[in-house]
């Protein structure tokens, strides 16, 4: 792949699940190094505009570029675009029957051939990267939800993305765990990762969005940088939604 | 553990509580016939438990090839290509809609004059098994493979993994510790139904307890010892299975996560 400007470009992107319209003309541009926050109710297609981009759902029409590679659901494009794209899911997602270290080693070594020795010293590096490396002999149901979703990140960082993808990664949590979460991907945003955040926790959105984007009904309502975004919202929509979340 | 061979012992007496009372009523019992304490006696009883080889054997390995007939079944049956699942649902529903002991005799009888092939007694036993079986594992097995959360598939595909590397490393795996109670109970369900090959002629226990009473007429005596020799195979069973759950689930000790 040549050297590329935009991460992420979604053009006139559209999804339907049957009848339901759930994505109606995304437009979006992520730029390299960009951290965009996407919020808004929930159904509104935050979690669907995520997965579209690595192609956990398919989207009817439109266009997804990453990385310079557009996805057409060939096996190839897929395959291509998901070993750029790590993503962390609201509810973790280790795999259960494995310890932490097998969780962040078993796709390096199986997807990319590494062998064991290489993949546990690089499993180790992320696990202390995300503050865990004591943890790695454990089972994932044996440890905290704020571990759980640090292992799962450290899972995706071992694949070595460009670009990593959340979705509500601390919706699922004890409001005591949730900084030592967010304070992870803080670190990775400030190490200059490509991210899309799907999240209401507008205090990490301060601190590391370049840009907010609003959804609603399936629609991108407004996207801006945070503090036109919370200061200034332009539309009624918006401005409800910020006054809603800002209370709790 | 200790609890099921307690169960178990319980049955043995109660079993033998009925017979003693029994033989007070009538003494037309004759248990000498199957004594370990008399030479004549000893024999008949060792030609009865040497059947025991045949039924296990012949079980066990029906239930390797339905596993592993069953796992391929049931694949196409979680597809979401039509055709795949319905191949998936004509089969199951075929098969296991044919009883085993028609099924048994028309591999044994029938096979030869539409095919050519002519098993022996053990092979056409584990055969007809085997088929009969498969359709019941797919089953557990699709079953199986559902009950695992989409989310691991999804997490899996997302770290690189391929179709076939997420079944054997992230769903199989998980899917078969939900599954071993089911497995061993096919797995004794099996012992049970291979008494049906004693009808073409395999020496496993039910045909070696109806060869005895041919010679020594004593049909309740004799039967009465093969439905212990079942029993306690079936006990066994139970442990071996109750002992590997164990060591599994350890292994996986109760996720928090879903
Ligand atoms: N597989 C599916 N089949 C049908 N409808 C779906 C499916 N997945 C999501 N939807 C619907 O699409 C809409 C958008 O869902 P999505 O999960 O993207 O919303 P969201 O913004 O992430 O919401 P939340 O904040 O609750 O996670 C919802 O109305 C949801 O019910
Ligand atoms: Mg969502």
């Amino acid at each position: 792949m040549s050297e590329n400007e935009n991460a992420i470009v979604l053009n006139g992107v559209h999804k339907w699940f049957g009848d339901f319209h759930v994505l109606r003309d995304i437009n979006l541009t992520v730029s390299q190094g960009e951290r965009v926050v996407i919020c808004g109710p929930s159904g509104s297609g935050k979690s669907t505009v995520v997965r579209c981009i690595n192609s956990l759902e398919k989207h009817q029409k439109g266009e997804i570029i990453v990385d310079g590679t557009k996805l057409t659901h060939t096996r190839k494009s897929v395959a291509q675009i998901r070993s750029e794209v790590g993503m962390v899911f609201q509810q973790f997602n280790l795999f259960p029957h494995l310890t932490v270290l097998e969780n962040l080693t078993l796709g390096p070594i199986k997807a990319r051939g590494l062998s064991p020795a290489d993949a546990n010293e690089r499993a180790m590096r992320y696990l202390e990267r995300v503050h865990i490396p004591e943890q790695a002999q454990k089972k994932p149901g044996q440890l905290s939800g704020g571990q759980q979703q640090r292992v799962a990140i450290a899972r995706s960082l071992c694949m070595e993305p460009k670009i990593m993808l959340f979705d509500e990664p601390t919706s699922a949590l004890d409001p005591e765990m949730i900084s030592e979460v967010l304070d992870v991907m803080v670190e990775l945003a400030e190490e200059g990762m490509t991210m899309i955040v799907v999240t209401h926790e507008m205090g990490f959105a301060r601190k590391a969005a370049n840009t907010m984007v609003f959804m609603d009904n399936g629609e991108i309502v407004e996207t801006g940088t945070p503090d036109v975004f919370f200061d200034a919202p332009k539309t009624d929509r918006c401005r409800r939604f910020l006054q809603q979340i800002l209370q709790h | 553990m200790r609890q099921s061979i307690t169960i178990g012992i319980k049955w043995l007496l109660g079993l033998a509580a009925i017979l003693a009372v029994s033989g007070c009523s009538d003494a037309n019992l004759k248990w000498y016939v199957v004594s370990p304490f008399t030479e004549s006696g000893r024999v008949n009883l060792k030609f009865l438990i040497e059947g025991t080889w045949n039924t296990l054997f012949m079980s066990f390995l029906a239930l390797l090839i339905s596993i592993v007939v069953g796992l391929l079944i049931a694949i196409p049956g979680i597809a979401r290509n039509k055709p795949l699942r319905a191949t998936n649902y004509v089969y199951v529903e075929l098969v296991r809609s044919i009883p085993l002991l028609p099924l048994i005799l028309w591999v044994y009888y029938g096979l030869p004059e539409i095919a050519g092939i002519q098993l022996d007694y053990f092979w056409a036993g584990v055969f007809a098994l085997a088929l009969s079986d498969s359709a019941f594992e797919a089953e557990i097995f699709r079953a199986g493979i559902q009950s695992v959360p989409k989310g691991q598939t999804e997490a899996a595909s997302t770290v690189g993994l391929n179709y076939f590397q997420n079944m054997r490393y992230i769903v199989l795996p998980q899917a078969i510790r939900r599954i071993l109670p089911a497995l061993g109970n096919q797995f004794a369900y099996m012992v049970k139904m291979s008494a049906l090959v004693s009808v073409i002629g395999l020496q496993e226990l039910t045909r070696r307890a109806n060869e005895l009473i041919v010679t020594e007429y004593r049909a309740l005596e004799i039967y009465t010892i093969l439905i212990v020799e079942y029993l306690v195979i079936i006990l066994i069973i139970g442990q071996g299975v109750r002992w590997l759950e164990r060591k599994m689930g350890s292994e996986e000790s109760d996720s928090r996560s879903s």
